[in-house]
């Protein structure tokens, strides 16, 4: 079985490669093996395999990266957008708190 | 929690790498949905074996099945576990609620002392608390050096002993069947849930509809909780297990044959008794649009419970499938009214 991935042509990753020192943080921290380091560089070879969860960006020494982050979970976007605060698995990230460059959505009422 | 040991940061609690039958029953209990949101374990310092000044310190959440799963990945080791506050919720989701954060981090390794407890200066964290945690942030406020392991902690005894080195697999999140199949349990609870909760509504529907008297109006309730059962198999029970083999991207689309499956199941099984309860073709085909789109509706849910779903690819799922969604329950719901009021 390949590797699973969602739609194309969807994420908002992005990258700098004029700030990037090479330094490959985000290719550890990446779990959809989206970027590879090759002369010093980092590069995104699988783009649609992003999940847009944002740890690149936050561990970016250099800032080269940016993305929306958000958790991909449509539950979460209905729950948000009726203003229900706690069902379903009780996650109810505010999708639309979430910052630009990699900070981590504030979470709001999780038990 | 077996006894404790006195250190210079205080009295740590020392935990096995054995889990007992409480702890599974715990897991399992989790797994079907039940509590939740209160399994927890303190926050702080646990001692794994015998831990020294030397010993690796790794980092976990406070939600207890995060916890277990990662001292039952370390039979036979030596080792510090600093329990961050997430509020009893797992690693990753954690993570990206910034509850697993770089402030939680920096401000549990001064209030546990972890300086004192050991030599070096390094923490190991989980791979997938790196949509928390800012490891150059966290190395400069703490003084203490950040290393991502590997994100099944099955992989972490290699990981330690290869120098801090993970194969590529080790860093990849998969979603396997099995994976997928653990899911089930609790995504079919909830959904049973709901069924419960609107269950009087449809039984009085039925006896709305119900012209032949008491024991025909149950019937028709029974039948239609029966049809939001077969959208709730093929949306939460299928459709994860075949997930990777079913047609199209999104995940709404691939719980739409899963659906029509179950909806032609359905029919077959309840039309030898539609004389009875009135399943002619209005009906059949008012079911031929309610399962199919119960279905996509789980199936979109499902994203949350995935492992590679972004929020941008959701909101470009939705905006298609929820209008379709609601239009085809709405539709299903006219059709059955009109089958069951008018004829």
């Amino acid at each position: 079985m390949g590797k699973l991935v969602y739609l194309k042509d969807v994420v908002t990753l992005g990258l700098d490669g004029e700030k990037c020192s090479g330094c490959g943080m985000c290719a550890v921290v990446c779990p959809r093996a989206v970027f590879e380091i090759s002369g010093r560089r980092a590069a995104i070879i699988d783009r649609d395999s992003c999940m847009e969860c944002g740890a690149c960006a936050l561990n970016c020494p250099t800032k080269a990266l940016h993305v929306k982050t958000g958790v991909g979970c449509a539950t979460a976007v209905i729950n948000s957008l009726l203003g229900i605060k706690t069902s379903g698995c009780d996650c109810t990230i505010d999708q639309y708190q979430t910052g630009d460059t990699g900070s981590p959505a504030a979470g709001s009422n999780c038990k | 929690m077996t006894a404790s040991i006195d250190t210079p940061a205080g009295r740590i609690p020392c935990v096995s790498s054995s889990l007992n039958f409480q702890d599974r029953l715990g897991t399992a209990k989790v797994r079907a949905g039940i509590g939740r949101n209160s399994y927890m374990v303190d926050p702080g310092l646990y001692a794994l074996g015998q831990p020294d000044t030397d010993s690796p310190v790794l980092i976990s959440a406070n939600y207890k099945m995060s916890f277990d799963n990662l001292r039952e990945a370390l039979p036979g080791r030596n080792a510090w576990i600093l329990v961050l506050d997430t509020n009893g919720i797992n690693v990753w989701c954690a993570a990206g609620k910034g509850t697993f954060g770089t402030d939680e981090l920096v401000g549990r390794i001064e209030e546990c002392g972890l300086r004192s407890l050991v030599n070096h200066r390094r923490v190991i964290v989980p791979q997938l608390g790196a949509a928390g945690i800012s490891a150059h942030e966290a190395q400069r406020l703490s003084g203490f050096k950040i290393t991502y392991g590997p994100i099944r902690a099955a992989d972490l005894p290699e990981f330690m002993d290869s120098d801090h080195k993970a194969r590529p697999e080790m860093r990849e999140k998969t979603f396997s069947t099995t994976e997928r199949l653990a899911l089930v349990p609790v995504e079919l609870v909830h959904a049973l849930k709901t069924l419960f909760f609107i269950f009087p509504s449809l039984l009085i529907l039925g006896g709305l509809a119900g012209t032949d008297g008491l024991r025909a109006s149950v019937a028709l309730g029974l039948l239609d909780t029966a049809g939001l059962m077969f959208g709730i198999l093929a949306g939460c029970v299928i459709t994860p297990l075949l997930l990777p083999w079913l047609p199209g991207r999104a995940f709404a689309a691939k719980g739409i044959p899963p659906g029509i499956a179950c909806a032609l199941l359905f029919l077959f099984l309840f039309l030898p008794a539609a004389s009875e309860i009135k399943l002619g073709a209005l009906a059949t085909s008012a079911w031929l649009l309610i399962i199919p789109a119960v279905s996509a509706y789980l199936a979109m849910n499902f994203t949350g419970c995935s492992t590679f779903t972004s929020l941008s690819g959701v909101k470009n799922e939705m905006r298609i499938a929820v209008p379709v969604e609601i239009g085809a329950v709405a539709a299903g719901v006219i059709l059955l009214a009109v089958s069951r009021f008018l004829f």
